[in-house]
């Protein structure tokens, strides 16, 4: 019951949210809830499988393309271009998963790295297609069962939707067996192996489905903002989205969002003083790292559980300690 | 990928097929040994550390513009370049190690990579405050910038030292690591680095070492690749990358499999560049792609993909 109270709780703020924010603050909700579809995505094989992707952007730009194309081509119907996006994202996570599976640790990151940067110069070199360096722009607004998205607050409660959407599918997939499975992919894999479990086949759908929803998180933005750069597919975008994950904490289902929040916010107040923004996020991202590799989730339930219990770490303690060779 | 900043290329309309692709062969293994250079750096690191240092690429670039500080403003003597800036690298490279990675060496792997990969964001915007964005090269010096006549083929100078310099460079290395008590130190911490501290081997001063070393062959690559690839920002993450793919293919803890790989790299993305310029990075990941499939952990590597 718990869950459901907390579930209509977020879906009367979000519905709410439109009469009590300013739009540039609507502007910016929307942005943070992309980029925790984002995260959340890249949370299930960073987070709950426990293999370190540095490739992501490949399956936002993958989606972020195709829902423009098919939008100037085709029809800005929003079934279309989401679908044609998801199934783009399909094909190519299946496609790069064959090949990044095959190994594990650094070697899985390298690789993951190297095919999202081969999918970034097709996008830079197929001028015809994706225009190249000057990207996609002047893309038609969704439509929606004949209704054309053009108010910010209609995207917005386009994208809100969806994450409530796809918050609550992630929720149900790593709680259920398949979702264990996966945590105990990243646990301990040989064992798991040695139980009868096909670990290749649970990675391998794990590695598809954040793919799906990073191509759904590339398709909302396309929807957002209206223009696609080269430069949203380039692996800083890989890394910034994992930085996200890191710091909000990974394995968790809260923590990604925060981490999508807080990048999303900070570069927001950054930008207006500095363009040095790749430094503040570097520097942000070291100190994380060396003093709080549990992430902000893991920092507030430290706070929450009180002193007594400090003993006892929060699991997403797992992922660092992790042996990777 | 790479700008291309040279004009005394020997390719001029006369000269027939052969000669485009002997030359275009010259600049290929010349590619191939910058390559090598740094990702030697790169593989000594993750090999005996076993960290995956995300910002080597950027400390090839903080070689490269050192490098081009030097020329400019100081003393316009490459050679004194080429000797400030591996130590100021190196200098950079200690400082890293001893305030940063050190802490985390007990974090695990992991978190040492996401470390680096913070550096490297920082390492970024560093570059861009002091040299600007423009694109800037470093002029090769006048005893290296003329063109010497092989065969009745005018090669350029500076790439036929660049290829003699790699083959020294990976003959030391192959020396060093096979044939003195470092190189035995080193092998050994390849295979086994608790082993090797038990042994009485003061483990943390290898470390430091190896990643010091590290730092000045990124620096050395940096000026020595400068006049050829030019400097301008991103140039560390797409030299990153490639060096990414370099290791990839050649497979971890052989001198001899970055060797090849570096070669077979940069030929091929040389020759894909001239023949098919559209699908000159496609070729190079296609290349590692099948060599993964073909061999997991790579041409010449042992057994360390799976773990």
């Amino acid at each position: 019951m718990k869950i459901y109270l907390k579930f209509s709780t977020a879906l009367l703020l979000f519905a709410a949210s439109p009469f009590i924010l300013t739009s540039f603050h609507i502007n910016l909700l929307t942005e943070i809830l992309i980029f925790g579809i984002f995260a959340l995505s890249l949370n299930v094989i960073v987070g709950y499988t426990g293999l370190v992707s540095l490739g992501h952007a490949a399956f936002f730009g993958a989606g972020a393309y195709t829902a423009g194309i098919i939008a100037q081509n085709i029809s800005a119907n929003l079934l279309f271009t989401l679908g044609g996006a998801v199934l783009l994202s399909v094909i190519l996570a299946c496609i790069i998963g064959l090949f990044c599976l095959k190994v594990s640790g650094f070697y899985f990151l390298m690789l993951t790295l190297a095919f999202s940067q081969m999918v970034y110069s097709f996008v830079y070199q197929s001028t015809g297609w994706t225009g190249g360096s000057n990207g996609l722009s002047g893309i038609p607004n969704p439509i929606l069962f004949g209704w054309e998205l053009s108010n910010t607050v209609w995207v917005f409660y386009v994208v809100a939707s969806l994450f409530l959407v796809v918050y609550a599918i992630l929720g149900i997939i790593t709680e259920s067996p398949f979702g264990k499975v996966l945590v105990g992919i990243k646990e301990n894999e040989k064992r798991l192996k040695s139980m009868g479990y096909h670990t290749n086949i649970y990675k391998y759908a794990a590695f598809v489905i954040s793919g799906i929803f990073g191509g759904v998180a590339g398709a909302l933005y396309t929807y957002f903002n209206g223009f696609i750069a080269p430069s949203d597919i380039y692996w800083t975008m890989s890394g910034t989205v994992l930085i996200m994950v890191l710091i909000g904490g990974a394995g968790t289902m809260l923590g990604p969002v925060l981490g999508a929040a807080l990048i999303v916010l900070l570069e927001t107040i950054v930008s207006t003083y500095t363009n040095m923004w790749m430094m503040i996020l570097g520097a942000v991202f070291i100190i994380f790292v060396i003093f709080f590799p549990s992430g902000i989730y893991g920092i507030s339930k430290d706070i929450f559980k009180g002193i007594q219990n400090h003993t006892v770490r929060p699991k997403v303690k797992n992922i660092s300690n992790e042996k990777v060779s | 990928m790479y700008r291309t900043l040279e004009n005394n290329q020997s390719t001029t309309l006369e000269v027939d097929k052969i000669d485009i692709l002997i030359a275009q062969m010259v600049n290929g293994l010349s590619y191939g040994m910058l390559l090598f250079v740094i990702t030697c750096g790169l593989a000594l690191v993750f090999g005996i550390l076993g960290v995956l240092n995300l910002a080597h690429g950027s400390l090839y670039m903080i070689g490269g513009y050192v490098g081009y500080s030097v020329t400019a403003t100081y003393t316009q003597s490459f050679w004194l370049a080429l000797l400030t800036a591996p130590l100021v690298v190196a200098f950079i490279a200690l400082i890293m190690e001893r305030t940063l990675l050190h802490y985390t060496y007990k974090l695990g792997h992991l978190s040492q990579v996401l470390l680096t990969l913070g550096v490297a964001y920082v390492f970024h915007d560093i570059a861009k405050i002091i040299w600007g964005t423009n694109v800037l090269s470093i002029r090769v010096p006048e005893s290296l910038a003329g063109s010497v006549s092989i065969a009745g083929q005018l090669f350029p100078l500076y790439r036929l030292v660049i290829i003699a310099v790699g083959i020294v460079i990976a003959v030391g290395i192959w020396w060093v690591q096979n044939k003195t008590r470092w190189g035995a130190i080193i092998r050994a911490g390849l295979s086994d680095r608790e082993m090797i501290g038990a042994l009485g081997v003061n483990i943390s001063l290898v470390f430091t070492s190896v990643f010091v070393l590290g730092g000045i062959l990124a620096g050395f690559g940096g000026v020595v690749a400068a006049p050829i690839l030019g400097l301008y920002p991103d140039m560390e993450f797409q030299t990153l990358i490639l060096a990414l793919v370099v290791l990839v293919i050649g497979g971890l803890g052989s001198i001899a499999g970055t060797f090849t790989a570096s070669i077979l790299v940069g030929v091929l993305e040389t020759f894909g560049r001239y023949l098919v310029p559209e699908l000159s990075m496609f070729l190079v990941f296609t290349l590692m792609a099948i060599i993964l499939v073909w061999r997991p952990n790579g041409l010449l590597g042992k057994q360390v993909a799976e773990g």
